[in-house]
């Protein structure tokens, strides 16, 4: 008898799940690495595979990590937004290429535009597994101490860039 | 006047389907031959009603009715009659009602060819699928009206989705429709058998045909939907791991499932629990797909918020449809006893393990499909999974499950032993790993994965051949009365699997060589590509009866010699201001040429993609193969001789009456 009840239990263990997702409170469930150090990598560059780079490379510097690649449909929402706020030279944005070929990448920054300062190719993301990427696209606000001090899931709007990314790499700027 | 008819005829048909959904069921249980027997002329006026309703929206949208919402958002007077009338299931409120006027139909027909049923068993059948009638009925009287006014009328319509304007647009959904709706024919058998406590051989006779056609439906349907993506999207790629595509997919995962197991439970009486939760599940997976696709949540869960009503109905619905059955499986499921042993060796072993497999594929791709939507949901914004999550996830299952294929049908039922299957399985096994080993370097280049695909291919190829061989030889017979005297089912099944081997090499060497490239192109440049040489011949404005479009002409030749001439569109739709590429394909055996206009540049040139795509064509021609399979399993002759016994017995009982 149990085993015939498993179906039915799964089932309803995936609705109340949902409904509570539905129901929850819409708020950004804090990711474990905010106020810890961004973890370590050296991955080659996207443009020239045979140099690397690593994040220490930033030591010093307010930094955007952004995850991104040219499969994800929802990354093609904010790379405006991105190639805007390269233009102002606000923040040096790093691109972290997620599990994507390199030919269309390239081609994907070619179409449209490149707001990356660098950006590196994590082809089996496993860089991606340290910084516990959900899917892309993810942002990560990093200080000069290479701390995480903010992540994003899903793309940057003009909302999340005006009220709480850019108060908070100028506060990072000024200490 | 005549909206208002269709409505009235939906409230209709709901009454019929609520009297179709309660009183055979109830007669059934209590033994009311009356009761039991209102089940067909129910059903048969409830399609009566449902296709007036239908009618109605058709004449709506084609005598450009725009009092009407729903054919003033999914229409335009520029419109053209044939994407009018398609443009009935273009949008969320028609296309449900194309699924009850669907739903109705296979209704219909399960009440023509049940005459061998026993009543009971009909009753139920045909009362479990007005249950569902009734709860697809009530969503579009509660929540989900097409024939709701608008008042004042608009002027004119706001078009049909660009996207949906196109040929294959007309016929997809519904070939499409007929594959999910045609699961509920088999989960409708599941719940009467479970009801009637006669989960047997039997059961599993009477449902493998239809199973297999809604199957049939849903393979030419997503082989529609993928053919469509591929000529209409302009990025040449045939799949994208597409969560509208996943909907379709997921189902035809368990519904292969489904088939094989069936085979299983009326051969040797062996699954038949896992039958009926199979058959539960692929029809609750027609229902989710159906939802997801239709009721906005992809595009974005707050469309949910937009129409909470809406959301919480169909949140409702599942639960109960998909509850409700699964209860009822834990709790007549047990009473079932658990058919033919067989050993860890043998066909029903290796049945067993590629269904396994399949549910697994199909819950992967549920949980890549639903974890985004659950993501945003959660308020982290959206994001995507992407091909990779499904590559890393469907190579390491389908491999094993294309292996086994290959072995399934060469093992014996009850019992097969290894070195005699060994000894059956060399002479495939030598010639795929030959080929997965030579074929690639002969190609051009060698590569894991390419050699993985090609030795699944040619393993499945081989070893059907084999079987035919096997099968065939021996006899002094005539070689044709021997491949006639073999049952259609036989060949249904051989064919189905060559499909596959078809479909495997088709994907293998598309994904192993195509190639591509984007280039700036000015009017009479030239550019190369997999031995072709492509001259551009310029832009040219067209005006089209929506749309404005720039036709680009690409001149292809080969050592000099014109082969073919390549022409894309770049179509602009005027009343939605949404821009639409057309690609220009020149398809064939062996390779097809793809190009796709890209945006206009500075001093008149043009971005152009074009594209070398080798053997991509195989891959819907083994879908082709895999459908024609499915009908020829459809039409065995013991179905047919079945019936002609059945007329028989008819006759002889009325002689004697007389």
């Amino acid at each position: 008898m149990k085993r015939f009840l498993l179906p039915l239990v799964i089932f309803l263990v995936m609705v109340g799940f949902l409904f509570v997702g539905l129901n929850l409170d819409p708020r950004e469930v804090p990711s474990p690495l905010v106020g810890k150090p961004a973890p370590q990598f050296s991955l080659p560059r996207l443009d020239n595979p045979e140099q690397v780079f690593s994040g220490n490379d930033m030591l010093g510097k307010v930094w955007l990590l952004n995850v991104w690649a040219s499969w994800c449909g929802a990354c093609k929402e904010e790379h405006p937004l991105l190639v805007s706020l390269a233009k102002t030279g606000f923040v040096p944005l790093v691109g972290m290429d997620y599990k994507d070929t390199r030919d269309e990448a390239q081609q994907w920054l070619v179409q449209g535009g490149n707001p990356y300062m660098t950006t590196v190719i994590d082809v089996d993301g496993r860089v991606g597994i340290n910084y516990g990427v959900y899917g892309v696209p993810e942002t990560y606000v990093i200080d000069k101490k290479g701390i995480i001090a903010y992540k994003k899931t899903g793309p940057i709007t003009m909302q999340s860039l005006r009220e709480v990314i850019v108060p908070l790499v100028k506060k990072l700027q000024a200490e | 006047m005549i909206p208002e008819i269709g409505h009235f005829s939906l409230i209709l048909a709901l009454l019929v389907a609520l009297a179709l959904g309660t009183f055979p069921i109830i007669g059934a249980a209590s033994g009311n031959a009356v009761w039991m027997g209102l089940a067909r002329p129910l059903a048969r006026t409830q399609f009566l009603l449902i296709a007036i309703a239908f009618a109605c929206l058709a004449y709506a949208f084609a005598s450009m009715d725009y009092s009407v919402a729903y054919v003033a958002t999914n229409s335009n007077s520029k419109l053209p009659i044939q994407f009018r009338i398609a443009a009935v299931w273009g949008g969320h409120e028609g296309s449900l009602l194309l699924w009850a006027m669907i739903l109705s139909i296979w209704t219909v027909a399960v009440s023509i060819f049940s005459k061998h049923l026993p009543d009971d068993m009909r009753a139920r059948i045909l009362g479990v699928m007005g249950l569902i009638s009734v709860g697809f009925l009530l969503f579009m009287l509660m929540v989900s009206n097409p024939f709701e006014r608008l008042i004042p009328a608009a002027l004119d319509g706001r078009d049909l989705n660009p996207l949906l304007q196109d040929p294959g647009m007309i016929f997809h959904p519904p070939m499409l429709y007929m594959g999910y709706v045609g699961f509920s024919v088999a989960f409708a058998f599941a719940i009467a058998a479970l009801l009637g406590g006669q989960l047997d051989a039997a059961w599993a006779r009477w449902s493998r045909p239809w199973t297999t056609m809604a199957w049939v439906f849903l393979t030419l349907g997503i082989m529609g939907g993928s053919n469509w993506a591929y000529y209409e999207l302009g990025w040449g790629g045939w799949w994208f791991w597409d969560a509208v595509e996943n909907a379709s997919f997921m189902p035809w995962l368990v519904g292969t499932a489904l088939i094989h197991s069936l085979a299983v439970t009326e051969k040797r009486g062996s699954f038949k629990a896992w039958t009926v939760l199979l058959a539960i599940c692929a029809f609750s997976l027609s229902l989710l797909g159906t939802f997801l696709v239709r009721s906005g949540v992809l595009t974005s869960v707050h469309a949910f918020a937009t129409d909470p009503r809406r959301g919480l109905f169909i949140l409702v619905f599942l639960v109960v449809v998909i509850g409700g059955s699964l209860a009822l499986f834990a709790w007549r499921a047990p009473t079932v006893g658990r058919g033919g042993k067989f050993a860890v060796v043998s066909r029903e072993s290796f049945l067993l393990a590629n269904n396994v497999l399949l549910a697994v594929a199909a819950f992967s791709v549920l949980l890549g499909t639903l974890y985004p939507l659950f993501l945003d949901a959660l308020s982290f914004g959206k994001i995507s999974v992407g091909p990779p999550y499904f590559d890393t996830v469907f190579v390491p299952l389908m491999t094993p499950a294309l292996f086994l294929m290959g072995i399934g049908p060469i093992a014996r039922w009850k019992n097969s032993s290894l070195p005699e299957l060994a000894m059956r399985l060399r002479w495939a096994f030598g010639v795929s790993v030959a080929t997965a080993l030579i074929l690639p370097v002969l190609l051009g280049h060698w590569t894991p994965m390419i050699g993985l695909g090609l030795f699944l291919a040619f393993w499945i190829f081989a070893n059907s051949v084999n079987l035919v061989y096997q099968r065939l030889r021996g006899t002094e017979q005539p070689l044709f009365s021997r491949i006639t005297s073999i049952p259609r089912s036989w060949w249904g099944m051989v064919i189905a699997h060559l499909g596959i081997a078809v479909f495997a090499l088709g994907v293998t060497i598309v994904k192993g060589f195509e190639s591509e490239i984007a280039v700036r192109m000015l009017p009479g440049e030239v550019a190369h590509l997999a031995g072709y040489d492509f001259t551009f011949k310029g832009v040219e404005e067209i005006q089209g009866p929506n749309y404005t479009a720039s036709r680009g002409q690409l001149l292809v030749t080969k050592n000099g010699a014109v082969r073919t001439t390549l022409s894309s569109e770049k179509r602009l739709y005027t009343v939605q201001n949404m821009p639409m590429t057309e690609a220009g394909i020149s398809p064939a055996i062996i390779h097809d040429l793809y190009a796709s206009l890209g945006e206009p540049l500075e001093d008149g040139a043009w971005s152009v993609r074009i594209y070398y795509k080798p053997m991509v064509e195989w891959i819907w021609f083994g879908c082709l193969m895999m459908g024609l399979g499915g009908l020829l399993a459809i039409s065995d002759r013991r179905y047919r001789m079945r019936k002609r016994l059945a007329k028989e017995a008819d006759l002889k009982l009325n002689e004697a009456l007389v």
